[in-house]
């Protein structure tokens, strides 16, 4: 090739770079700014972000297609409590990775979706009090020399969740162990099934809804963080925020929130109901 | 967006090494495989011809990440050792493979079936005839599409995302969901595969011109 | 083999064929809308209106020379905060695929046109019909016959990619066999078969009817 010809050829794609980095550079983040407390009054109808492969927390129901769990109905009972009974509820199933981008470009009104209440995210949006403790633990295959997260050294690997609080923290357990990051729990899950590392962490909760169904796997070590989860909404929803926080009160206050407790998790062996709240 | 370059700098070249060594890892081997399954494909012989249009309409029509993801958590079963990086190239190489036997197929048959008898009534075996008379000419046809192949195996390596085969994709997803910048931190991304994919396809097409000036037999 | 009948229960076959929809529906919208821009664009760019065809020109190759996967999230994560613009998953698949998929069609479509040669279109011009005329009469109708081949397996392309978007949770195929296996690992193989089979099933289908429609063309 003559060295013309190589000229003509890098401008022809240095433009189109530069061209998009010019596009780039000028754009500035689009926040949504209408109130949520009136939008809903307006429209009757509000949006969840909702975990939709999470056993006991939201999981998606093959049969009906409906997302089921602890957090679903949570919200539900939240948005029944804060805005009436007709209110119209949907359910959009998120990930760690999506939610919060979900959350502020306001594909969804709030997130209850196993999200942990950190410093991190809280500069990003707004939470409600907690209204779950978990805890991160790890699950192995019966049998598996790893038995706590102090076994996860040199050479092991550890799959954890993208996105979430989790793989964060291992790293400053675990420091020594590969983290590999896959897209969910259920893909999570299956990786560790077939064997693409030694253990599995995230929040004690959602490793039990796992276990449930597969003894041949099981938790090990016990917790070793603390996760409170909370509510997210965004940044300047504070009469939607006091709301929530409103209605979780009156929801623990007169009973409802414990029987939600006991119908989730009362019968999750090794699960201790009451660390719940 | 320059604030994620310069912050995750190594994380992002480190994810480049690995799509870049991906990407050619699969393309030697799927050059391989499909100049294999194209010699099955139109080979004389009834079973390979068998062999290879089942390879070929298989792969062809499967999706790469369905491919990618029976690799990364089936085959371990029976094949341990297969992390995401390896069952997703091996993903890759297979799936390409099909395309390139096919590309190679129809540039071979473009070759005049009467050059392969000319050959043939002159002594030639087969595999002479295919390694100097065919082959040589039907290169020249299928250089640009094979090109493409290349830059679209750039773009494909992004599946190992979805199998931690910590590749630019990959990478871009941690940073996106630990610093919350989800916007910056794709354009960035993108800004890298660009750097990676458009040179080689300015380089195909100028080639093209090239090659398509020559008299082509 | 017992995993293979419990993972085929009537329930699970139900959820699958809802994706399988999802799936169809997606990539037929995609399909009929990419193949309109698609033409448009290849156009603009044979035609070369100064500026216009550069900067389309630009537009596409930037595109082509893109993952779909980060198209896909740049449609469902991007526009909102740059354009203030909000797509649900089924949205923004269509429309992550129609700009990718319109991209490499407009530069089929372009190269398609230009095989047929400047002679056909100085014959036509010579015998005393227009610009627009030679093209709708003459060069795109043999252009046409050119281009089926590779159109199509652009669409196949499209089914098969429609996959990609299980990463922003779009209800399709891939998304609902993983739910399935995600709840119960032991269907994991079973899920792969169906999925292979499902996703050849529709990919055959749509490269044999473009087999037959070339024959026709002929």
């Amino acid at each position: 090739m003559r060295w013309r010809k190589i000229k003509q050829a890098s401008v022809w794609w240095l433009l189109p770079l530069f061209v998009l980095t010019l596009m780039l550079t000028g754009c500035g983040q689009h926040i949504v700014t209408k109130d949520v407390m009136q939008q809903v009054a307006e429209s009757n109808e509000i949006t969840w972000g909702v975990k939709g492969d999470m056993r006991l927390f939201g999981l998606t129901d093959i049969k009906s297609g409906q997302v089921k769990g602890f957090e679903v109905d949570l919200a539900t009972a939240i948005s029944k409590e804060v805005f009436g009974k007709e209110v119209k509820i949907n359910f959009v199933p998120v990930n760690s990775n999506t939610r919060l981008p979900l959350l502020r470009n306001g594909n969804v009104d709030a997130l209850i979706a196993t999200m942990t209440i950190t410093p991190d995210r809280k500069k990003e949006i707004d939470f409600s009090n907690s209204y779950f403790n978990a805890g991160q633990a790890i699950l192995v295959k019966r049998g598996s020399k790893v038995k706590s997260v102090k076994n996860l050294t040199q050479g092991t690997k550890v799959i954890g969740i993208q996105g979430s609080n989790s793989v964060v923290n291992i790293k400053k357990y675990a420091p020594q162990s590969e983290v590999l990051q896959l897209a969910d729990a259920a893909q999570a899950f299956a990786a560790l099934k077939s064997g693409q590392g030694d253990a599995m962490t995230t929040d004690n909760g959602i490793l039990y809804g796992l276990t449930s169904d597969d003894k041949s796997y099981h938790v090990v070590g016990g917790t070793f963080t603390k996760e409170p989860y909370g509510i997210g909404v965004n940044k300047h929803q504070k009469k939607f925020l006091s709301a929530i926080n409103q209605a979780l009160k009156k929801l623990e206050d007169n009973g409802d929130y414990q029987k939600l407790v006991d119908k989730w998790f009362g019968q999750i062996a090794g699960f201790d109901g009451s660390v719940v709240k | 967006m320059i604030s994620i370059l310069t912050a995750h700098w190594s994380e992002l070249v480190e994810g480049m090494k690995y799509t870049i060594g991906s990407s050619l890892i699969a393309l030697i081997g799927s050059l391989i495989l499909g100049i294999i399954f194209a010699m099955f494909v139109i080979s004389p012989n009834r079973w390979l011809r068998i062999i290879g249009s089942v390879y070929v309409e298989i792969f062809r029509n499967i999706p790469l990440l369905v491919v990618a993801m029976f690799f990364y958590i089936v085959m371990p079963r029976f094949v341990p050792g297969l992390d995401g990086f390896k069952a997703g190239t091996i993903g890759l190489t297979i799936y390409t493979s099909a395309f390139i036997a096919e590309t190679f197929r129809a540039g071979i048959e473009s070759v005049a079936v009467g050059q392969m008898e000319a050959a043939r009534s002159n002594g030639m075996t087969y595999l002479q005839a295919m390694k100097y008379i065919i082959l040589p000419q039907a290169t020249k046809i299928v250089i640009p599409p094979l090109g493409n192949q290349f830059v679209n195996l750039v773009k494909n390596s992004s599946v190992l995302a979805f199998l931690a085969g910590f590749d630019l994709m990959y990478q871009g997803n941690l940073i996106a969901s630990t610093t919350f910048k989800t916007t910056d931190t794709y354009l960035a991304v993108g800004l890298l595969y660009l750097v990676m994919t458009m040179p080689l396809s300015y380089l195909m097409r100028y080639l093209e011109k090239r090659w398509s000036r020559l008299p082509t037999v | 083999m017992q995993n293979f009948i419990d993972a085929y229960s009537w329930v699970n076959l139900r959820f699958l064929l809802e994706g399988l929809w999802v799936t169809i529906y997606v990539s037929a919208i995609s399909v009929v809308l990419s193949f309109i821009i698609g033409s448009i664009l290849g156009l603009i760019r044979y035609v070369k209106i100064k500026y216009l065809s550069m900067i389309v020109g630009f537009i596409i190759d930037l595109i082509r020379n893109l993952p779909l996967l980060l198209i896909i999230f740049f449609m469902y994560f991007g526009l909102p905060s740059t354009f203030g613009i909000r797509l649900n998953t089924v949205t923004a698949a269509i429309v992550a695929l129609t700009v990718f998929e319109s991209a490499m069609l407009a530069e089929i479509i372009r190269s398609g046109i230009q095989s047929i040669g400047v002679g056909q279109m100085e014959a036509a011009r010579s015998n005393g019909l227009t610009y627009l005329q030679a093209m709708w009469y003459i060069i795109l109708p043999q252009a046409f016959r050119n281009m089926v081949p590779p159109i199509v397996s652009q669409f196949v392309s499209l089914v098969k990619d429609s996959s990609l978007a299980t990463i922003i949770l779009l209800p399709e195929l891939m998304y609902h066999s993983q739910i399935i296996y995600g709840q119960n690992t032991n269907y994991m193989i079973p899920m792969f078969v169906a999925l292979a089979f499902l996703y050849f099933v529709i990919c055959f289908l749509l490269s044999r009817l473009s087999k037959r429609l070339a024959r026709r063309l002929h």
